[in-house]
C-alpha cells in the first residue's frame, strides 16, 4: 500500500508538471506544432489522391453506430424528418462564382460514387459502412471556387450541446476522390442516426470531421469568425486537433 | 573506454522521457474507449475481447479527463520517440554496438547456460565479466529495441486514418485497424513491464553507480 502511494505521488507530481508545461505559451505552441508536423508529413509522404482502404461489401459491420447527435430535435429538423426531407435544401455558397441550392433529388441525379470504408472515431472504435453520394469536387466545380477560397466549411442542422455543429477541411481533402456528400448508407437512404439526409465522408480523417445533417457547404478564405474560429465544433469546444488524420 | 557511448546515453534519457509521456497520455486515450477488439471494426462492449480498466487521474496526462489534450501530448512525443529510435538503430549499427554487445550468438542459446543466468539473477548476483551484457540482458534489450519499441511505431501508424492510404498493407499485416489498436495497447504494457523490471534491476544492482554511468558514460576497467 505504501509503495503504491509513493508511485501515485510521483505520478501526480509528473502529471502536474506536464499540465504546467501545457499551460505556458511555449508549451501550447509546441503541442499545436506537432499536429502541423504530422499534417506536413502526411502530405509529404502520401499521394494527395491516394485512397483510404476500401473493403468488400461483406466487410460491412452489422450496425453503424450513431454518435453525437442521433436524433436532432431543434429548429426545422423534426419537420423535415417527418416529411422525408422532400423540401430540404443543400446550399453551396461563399467564395464561389455560382452559388447552388440543391434538393435531395438534384443530388441523387448527379454522378455517384459508392465506397465501403472504415469510420474511425477519435475515441478508438471503428465501424465499416457502404456510402453513396456525389464527390464534393463535383459540387465545387459546378459552383466554381474563387481563387481566394482556401477552406471548405460544412454547416449542419443539428444543435449539439447547445451549439450548431460545423466542420471544415482544406482543399486537398475537399478535392480528394473519396470525399463525398453521402445520402445512402448500405444501399438505403441515410438513417437519421447517421446524418439524414446528407452527411460528409472525408475518409482520411477521424469521425468528428464527417459532418451530419448537412445544410450548407461554404468556401472561405479563413476559418476566423466562424464559430470560435478553430475550424469545427470539437476544435472550438474541447481543443481537438483540426487536422484529424492522426 | 566508456561503458555507455554518448549516443546510447542521449537516446536513453530522451527515450525515457518520451516513453513515460506517451504511456501516461496513452492511458488517457484508453479511458476514452475502454474496449479492445480484433479485426477491422468494433464499437460495442459485446464485441470486445478485453475491457480495459479506467485509469485514475494521477496516472494520466493530463491529470483530468481530456482526450484532446492527451492526444496533443501523444502526437508531440511520437516524433522524438520515432526519430530517436531510428537514430539509435543507425548509431548501433554503424558503431557495431548491436553486433558486439546486444546480438546473441548461437552458443548462448543453450538451456543450461540460460538456466544458470536465471538462477544468478534470482540470487541478485549481477557480477559479470568486463561489464558486458549477459544473455538475459542481451535478450531483453534486443526484444525491446527490435520488437517492442518498433511495434509501438508501426501499430501507431496503422491506427492513424491519414496513414491508411499509404500503409494499408501494414494494417492488413496486423489483421485490421482494431487489431493494430489492440497490439498497440499490448506492446505498450509490455514496454511498461520492461520499464519496471529495468528500474528494479538498476535499484538492486547499485542505482547511484548505474545512473551516474548512464549520465557520464562511466569507464570499463581494462585489466
Amino acid at each position: 500500500m505504501k509503495r503504491r502511494s509513493v508511485l501515485a505521488g510521483l505520478g501526480a507530481l509528473w502529471v502536474a508538471g506536464c499540465n504546467k508545461v501545457a499551460e505556458t505559451d511555449t508549451g501550447a505552441k509546441l503541442l499545436s506544432a506537432a499536429e502541423k508536423w504530422h499534417r506536413g508529413a502526411h502530405r509529404l509522404l502520401i499521394d494527395r489522391n491516394a485512397l483510404a482502404p476500401e473493403y468488400p461489401h461483406s466487410a460491412v459491420s452489422p450496425f453503424f453506430r450513431g454518435n453525437g447527435s442521433t436524433d436532432p430535435q431543434n429548429g426545422e429538423y423534426p419537420r423535415h424528418a417527418a416529411n422525408g426531407f422532400s423540401d430540404w435544401r443543400l446550399e453551396v455558397r461563399g467564395l464561389v462564382e455560382t452559388p447552388l441550392s440543391l434538393s435531395l433529388d438534384n443530388v441523387r441525379k448527379l454522378p455517384q460514387r459508392t465506397q465501403v470504408t472504415r469510420h474511425d472515431c477519435v475515441e478508438g472504435w471503428s465501424a465499416i459502412g457502404e456510402w453513396t453520394g456525389p464527390q464534393l469536387s463535383l459540387l465545387l466545380e459546378a459552383a466554381k471556387l474563387k481563387p481566394e477560397a482556401r477552406f471548405i466549411v460544412f454547416h449542419c442542422a443539428d444543435e449539439y450541446k447547445g451549439t450548431s455543429y460545423y466542420e471544415s477541411i482544406d482543399l486537398v481533402d475537399a478535392f480528394h476522390p473519396q470525399t463525398i456528400v453521402a445520402h445512402q448508407l448500405n444501399g438505403e437512404p441515410l438513417p437519421v442516426r447517421n446524418g439524414a439526409p446528407f452527411r460528409m465522408r472525408i475518409e482520411r480523417q477521424l469521425g468528428y470531421k464527417q459532418a451530419k445533417y448537412l445544410t450548407a457547404i461554404e468556401a472561405v478564405a479563413s476559418l476566423e469568425g466562424i464559430g470560435e474560429g478553430q475550424g469545427g465544433f470539437w476544435e472550438d469546444r474541447s481543443g481537438y486537433q483540426w487536422y484529424a488524420g492522426i | 573506454m566508456r561503458r555507455h557511448s554518448l549516443s546510447t546515453r542521449l537516446w536513453h534519457w530522451l527515450n525515457a522521457l518520451c516513453v513515460v509521456v506517451l504511456f501516461m497520455s496513452g492511458l488517457s486515450i484508453s479511458n476514452a474507449h475502454r474496449h479492445l477488439y480484433w479485426g477491422d471494426w468494433g464499437f460495442d462492449a459485446r464485441q470486445a475481447w478485453f475491457d480495459v480498466p479506467r485509469f485514475p487521474d494521477w496516472m494520466t496526462i493530463p491529470g483530468h479527463y481530456s482526450l484532446a489534450v492527451a492526444r496533443d501530448w501523444h502526437v508531440l512525443m511520437a516524433w522524438p520517440f520515432a526519430l530517436g529510435l531510428l537514430f539509435m538503430w543507425l548509431a548501433m549499427l554503424v558503431s557495431r554496438h548491436f553486433v558486439r554487445d546486444i546480438a546473441t550468438t548461437r552458443s548462448e542459446w543453450r538451456a543450461q547456460a540460460i538456466l544458470d543466468d536465471i538462477v544468478q539473477h534470482l540470487k541478485l548476483d549481477f557480477s559479470h565479466a568486463g561489464g558486458k551484457y549477459n544473455f538475459l540482458q542481451k535478450l531483453a534489450y534486443g526484444v525491446v529495441l527490435g520488437i517492442f519499441l518498433p511495434m509501438m511505431i508501426f501499430t501507431g501508424i496503422s491506427i492513424s486514418p491519414g496513414m491508411g492510404p499509404a500503409f494499408g498493407w501494414l494494417i492488413d499485416l496486423f489483421g485490421g485497424r482494431q487489431s493494430a489498436r489492440s497490439l498497440h495497447f499490448i506492446f505498450a504494457f509490455a514496454t511498461c513491464g520492461f520499464f519496471f523490471v529495468h528500474i528494479a534491476l538498476v535499484v538492486l544492482s547499485g542505482p547511484i553507480h548505474q545512473i551516474r554511468d548512464m549520465l557520464t558514460g562511466g569507464r570499463i576497467d581494462e585489466a
